[in-house]
Parts: C-alpha cells; sequence; structure tokens
C-alpha cells in the first residue's frame, strides 16, 4: 500500500533519487563542485558523501570541460555518472563535451557505445543571481539529437524522473530549478519511477490548454485557479521532459479545449514554446479556435534588480493575459 | 620539481633485441603506412567523403606505445588516428569499410574516417575536435580507478591539442586522482597549418605535463625502440596505481594536415630531411646494423603486408551501403 501523506522538499526528493540508485547500483558515481562533504550549494547531495565515501561522491576542481569529459569516458567504460553542474549558466563552458562528445557517441560508433550519463543542473531566475546564473537554457540542449531532457515541477515528480533519468542508458540533462528547491509535496516512501516522455496532466480543464513545465507549472496552476473566478476552466499540461516530447498528450487536450497557452520562463524568442506551436499546427490545425499564444521571458538578459527581474520573467498575470488573448476576452488594460 | 621532466635516450646495449619484437615492429609501422597510402588513393579517386588526415610518418609512436597494450586496454585517438587504430588491432577491411562508409565498416559507415570506434579494441573514440578525446580518456581511467580493474587508458593527441583548455583539464584532473592515464602527444610540429612553434612558446610540450606534476618525458618519436620503451614504463607506472605519465613524442607529419594541403607553411627541403628520418627508413637501418632481420626478411614482410592491404581493400569496395534505414537507429 502506498504510505501518504509524506511530505518533503524537491532538494529532499532528489537527494532520495541519488541515495537510492547509488545504494541499488555501485557503478553510480557523483561528480561535481563541492558536492562531497560540503553537500552541494543547494544541499542536495547532502549526506551522500559520508555514506559513499570519497570514490563515489567526487569533488571536482571548477574545471567543467574536464570533470563532464571524464564522465562521458567513465559513463563508456563501465560506471554510471551523474554529474552536477552548480548553475546551468555554467554548463556553457562545456559545450563541446556535451554536444559534440555525449550527444553524438552512440551515433558515431554506429551503436557499439552508450554514454548512461545524467547531468544534473539547476536554472532559472527568481532570486535576483543576475545574468550569469538565472538561464533557462533547455532550449538549446533540446536542439540536439542525442539528448534527453528533463525538467521537474514537483517534488514527486523530481523523484521519480531522476531515478528513470540514472536507468536510461544514455545522457540525460535534468534541470532542477532553484526556486523549487525549498517546494514542498508528497512523496511516498515506496519506490517509484516516472518514465521519460509522458506529460503529466496537473489540472484538468475546457476551455484552454496550458502547456508548460518546471517552475512554470506552479505559475500556470496559479493562474488557472484565478481564471476558476471568472468561470474559464484551464487544463495545465507538465510537459516534464522536453525530449522526448509527448505531444500526444497536448494534441488529446487540444481536441477537447480548442486553445493553446505555451509558458515557459526561458526566453520567448526561438524557445520551445515555438517548437511546440509549430507541431500543433501541423498535427491540430483542424483543433483550434485561435492562434497559439506564447507566453515567456522577454527576450533580453536576466536583469539583477528584483523589481526588474520579476517584471521581466512571466508572472501569473501574464499567464492570465496569454489565457484571455486565447479566449479572444477583453484585456485589462494594465 | 624538474627531475619529473627527462628526455629520454635509448641505450642499445640495454635493449632487448628479440627478433620476434622486430618482426611485429616492422609488420605494424609497414601495415600503417600501406593502409595510409592506400587512403589516400581513395580518396584521390574520389570515393570517400569529407577530408583525409594522414598519419605517414609517425608510425613509430602508434607501435611503440600500441604494442605495450593489451586488448583491454584503452585509448582515444583522433581524425589522424588509423595507425594507432591498427597498431591496436584494427582490421584494415573493417577500417576501409569505415572509410568508403560502407555497413562493414567499425561504425557501420555512420562515422567515416575521423571517427574509428571499436569497444572490442578498446578504442573509445577517434575525435574530430582536437583536444576532446584527452578527457574522454581521463573518464576511462576514472573508470578504471573505481572499477579496481588492471587496465590502462591512452590519451593519443597533437602537439596543437596542447593549447586547448580540455587537455590541460584533463591532464589536471588525471594528476589529482592519480589515475591510470599515459597521454601521448605526437608532436608532429604543425598545428593543422600553424607551426606549434609560433603557437606557444615551450619549446618542449612535454613542460605542460610538469605543470600538472605528472611526469613526463620527451622521446624521439621516429625511433619506435625509444617509443617503446617510454612507453613501457609509463603503462607500468599506470597499471601499478602510481598515475599518469606524459609523452612527448617528437615527430614529423611528411603530408600536409588533409590530403590537398597546399603546405605553404614549409619548405621543401624541410620535408625532404625529415624524410630522411623517417621511421620506416630509420627502423630498415637499425634491423640491418643490428643484423636482426636482413633484407629477404623484411622485403617478404612489406610484401605480405601490400598483399593483405590489397585483400582488404578489394573486400571493402565489394561491401554493402547502408540501409536507409540507419539514418534513424543508434541516435540515443
Amino acid at each position: 500500500m502506498m504510505s501518504t501523506n509524506r511530505i518533503i522538499s524537491y532538494a529532499q526528493a532528489i537527494n532520495e533519487a541519488l541515495k537510492e540508485e547509488m545504494a541499488l547500483d555501485d557503478r553510480v558515481i557523483l561528480l561535481g563542485e563541492d558536492i562531497g562533504s560540503y553537500g552541494g550549494v543547494f544541499k542536495v547531495t547532502k549526506g551522500l558523501f559520508d555514506e559513499f565515501g570519497k570514490e563515489r561522491v567526487i569533488d571536482t576542481p571548477i574545471s567543467e570541460t574536464g570533470f563532464i569529459g571524464a564522465g562521458v569516458g567513465a559513463a563508456m567504460t563501465g560506471l554510471k555518472p551523474i554529474i552536477e553542474i552548480m548553475w546551468i549558466d555554467f554548463s556553457l563552458v562545456a559545450m563541446d563535451q556535451i554536444i559534440n562528445q555525449a550527444a553524438k557517441m552512440a551515433y558515431m560508433s554506429g551503436g557499439q557505445t552508450s554514454v548512461p550519463m545524467v547531468i544534473r543542473t539547476q536554472g532559472g531566475g527568481g532570486r535576483g543571481n543576475g545574468a550569469q546564473h538565472s538561464q533557462s537554457l533547455e532550449t538549446l540542449f533540446a536542439h540536439i539529437p542525442g539528448l534527453k531532457v528533463v525538467a521537474p515541477s514537483t517534488p514527486y515528480d523530481a523523484k521519480g524522473l531522476l531515478k528513470a533519468s540514472i536507468r536510461e542508458g544514455s545522457p540525460v540533462i535534468f534541470i532542477e530549478h532553484k526556486m523549487l528547491y525549498s517546494q514542498k509535496g508528497e512523496v511516498p516512501e515506496e519506490e517509484y519511477t516516472i518514465p521519460l516522455g509522458k506529460a503529466d496532466i496537473k489540472r484538468s480543464g475546457k476551455d484552454v490548454t496550458i502547456v508548460t513545465l518546471s517552475r512554470m507549472v506552479q505559475f500556470s496552476l496559479e493562474a488557472a485557479k484565478e481564471l476558476e473566478k471568472e468561470g474559464i476552466d484551464a487544463e495545465v499540461i507538465d510537459l516534464r521532459t522536453l525530449v522526448p516530447l509527448d505531444i500526444e498528450t497536448v494534441k488529446e487536450s487540444v481536441k477537447k479545449t480548442n486553445r493553446v497557452v505555451v509558458v515557459h520562463e526561458a526566453t520567448r524568442s526561438y524557445g520551445w514554446g515555438a517548437e511546440i506551436a509549430a507541431r500543433i499546427q501541423e498535427e491540430a490545425f483542424d483543433d483550434l479556435d485561435a492562434p497559439v499564444q506564447r507566453v515567456g521571458a522577454e527576450d533580453v538578459p536576466v536583469p539583477y534588480n528584483l523589481n526588474l527581474e520579476k517584471e521581466m520573467l512571466p508572472q501569473t498575470k501574464d499567464i492570465i493575459q496569454g489565457v484571455k488573448k486565447s479566449l479572444y476576452l477583453q484585456l485589462e488594460t494594465v | 620539481m624538474q627531475e619529473l621532466l627527462q628526455t629520454y635516450h635509448l641505450n642499445e646495449n640495454n635493449f632487448n633485441w628479440d627478433k620476434n619484437w622486430f618482426i611485429q615492429a616492422w609488420r605494424i609501422m609497414n601495415t600503417i603506412r600501406v593502409f595510409e597510402e592506400k587512403s589516400i588513393q581513395i580518396y584521390k579517386k574520389g570515393l570517400m567523403g569529407g577530408s583525409l588526415h594522414s598519419s605517414i610518418g609517425q608510425e613509430a609512436v602508434a607501435a611503440g606505445v600500441c604494442m605495450n597494450l593489451k586488448k583491454d586496454d584503452y585509448i582515444s585517438i583522433t581524425y589522424r588516428g588509423r595507425g594507432q587504430a591498427l597498431a591496436k588491432g584494427a582490421d584494415p577491411f573493417q577500417l576501409f569499410s569505415e572509410i568508403l562508409g560502407k555497413k562493414t565498416g567499425y561504425c557501420k559507415g555512420k562515422g567515416g574516417p575521423m571517427h574509428i570506434t571499436s569497444q572490442e579494441l578498446g578504442i573509445l573514440v577517434a575525435n574530430g575536435i582536437v583536444g576532446a578525446g584527452i578527457p574522454i580518456a581521463v573518464g576511462a581511467g576514472l573508470s578504471i580507478k573505481t572499477l579496481k580493474k588492471n587496465q590502462v587508458s591512452v590519451a593519443f593527441f597533437g602537439d596543437g591539442a596542447t593549447n586547448q583548455g580540455a587537455f590541460h583539464e584533463a591532464l589536471n584532473l588525471a594528476a589529482i586522482y592519480k589515475l591510470p592515464v599515459v597521454f601521448v602527444c605526437e608532436n608532429n610540429l604543425y598545428s593543422e597549418m600553424t607551426p606549434i612553434k609560433n603557437a606557444v612558446l615551450n619549446e618542449h610540450l612535454a613542460e605542460r605535463g610538469l605543470a600538472y606534476r605528472i611526469p613526463s618525458i620527451i622521446v624521439n618519436g621516429n625511433d619506435v625502440r625509444a617509443v617503446y620503451e617510454v612507453a613501457k614504463q609509463a603503462v607500468e607506472r599506470a597499471r601499478s596505481g602510481e598515475g599518469p605519465t606524459f609523452i612527448e613524442a617528437k615527430t614529423y607529419r611528411l603530408l600536409g594536415h588533409m590530403i590537398g594541403d597546399a603546405e605553404t607553411y614549409r619548405t621543401k627541403e624541410e620535408v625532404e630531411e625529415w624524410r630522411q628520418k623517417e621511421p620506416i627508413r630509420n627502423f630498415r637501418d637499425v634491423c640491418l646494423k643490428q643484423n636482426v632481420l636482413n633484407e629477404k626478411e623484411l622485403d617478404e614482410i612489406q610484401q605480405q603486408v601490400i598483399q593483405e592491404i590489397d585483400i582488404a581493400y578489394e573486400r571493402a569496395m565489394k561491401s554493402e551501403e547502408p540501409e536507409m534505414e540507419e539514418i534513424f537507429n543508434d541516435v540515443y
């Protein structure tokens, strides 16, 4: 029987996933900056160094190219490395190892090589970390064949998706959100995994479909609550993974609601929202009663000032506006 | 600290003059040379795509290092790496097939000449990105250490790679974790079309290993005996858990960066001078001078190699192209 009502944080849920998979499989090792006795800057790896030792929880120099590359090599030769990139922005110094190496090994070798590696990292804005520590870069990775991209929104999803990612057998970019680490939610004691490529309907509705992931799921649910007061019944789909993409769940929803708003924290232009909009118009054009709306961050770097940052990033009110636009409702003048 | 940097001088009196060793070295170096020459013909006939980067003149490094390796030891090589693959035991038929894009190639025709891989032979990956294979070889070293195996991981790369960040980060990781890795820098004096002397102030690239407190050794890369001896020590050090070694093998790329290179960056006289010091001619002289192998024996082996390479080439030419469905296989 599933035990209920056990409430833990998103960071704890990820910690549990790591701990369980490490206990289950000796080949799972962790590599990253300050993840050892310090427990990681967001304390996600807390306690793992004491439990599994320095051979399996390996502190690295500040050397992302080096240790992501070493992770690729280790994954190719029998280990299952989980690499923590402290801030997603730091992955950019190691793009060769991620894009030219990890993503292409299986294909270039004609299927001889596999890279069972997870890169765990955190992205997003909301706490005044400025332009080089606040980006939402999931689209960059989703554009590269050979990489899977996961971005969980709840503690439950984070745990189940991370466990599945570790067992996936191919490179996975697992993007956590810094503003979600302290967020709490129900996580059962029992073992479970969530397969990649399955979207989750976080709220059912009949008037409009909101397609989103990561922190924007919370914002979309808040927007849905507000809209309900005005008699608008929104469905919120949490994609959970961009690659593989569960477009079927989205299309099913569009059949019912005939209206779509795509919401992401990444900058709007060339974001994955455009991909979803394109797929819907290609594959479900006749189900649409209105153009697909996109809600995303302004096309600027993330400003430091908290008020400016909040204005630049999508907020609940922006999602409400997007929904109203798709319903051809009069917009409130701001 | 300076004692970590050494120049190796072969002591002919101490060298083990085992006839079989000489036959093996002669055979491997000739296999590489003949394979590379045939590949150039393939390229010039327009039978293959992309570019072809020859390792003619650098055969002694591949042979001397790989003769110390076991089948399950790892190597990470480069776009100029068919020689190292052959020295590690690669089948010329599967190599030609890959170059020709055939389904019988090591990578089913999806990798090409720059990306030769063989899991079976421990050929981790051949990289088209300069320096990128070095951290990967270090990662294989991490696996060996973590899983308590008795293998060694060798990173082959050129002089140009020593200016890449990946090189420096990888050396540092191998040093601090004391990994069973041998770094083999084939200093052929040219980083693509740029003389290495214009791209770094150090005369000896082995100093860069020293910078990370890795025992580093300079060796004549055109003498297969010297390379063999130096690699032997490095491989033994790695296997016994003493950590990484950096080898700078000084050699020369007798052909351009790729076939078709105008080579405006060097003189014909310079190339000719190095041709006199090239490893196969050099080794033939040694064999004769030391009376290990006579003219007839040397020629016979060479003829055998030529025949084998011809047969491999003919077979590869007759092989099938991959099916279109292959486009969608092996993505993840």
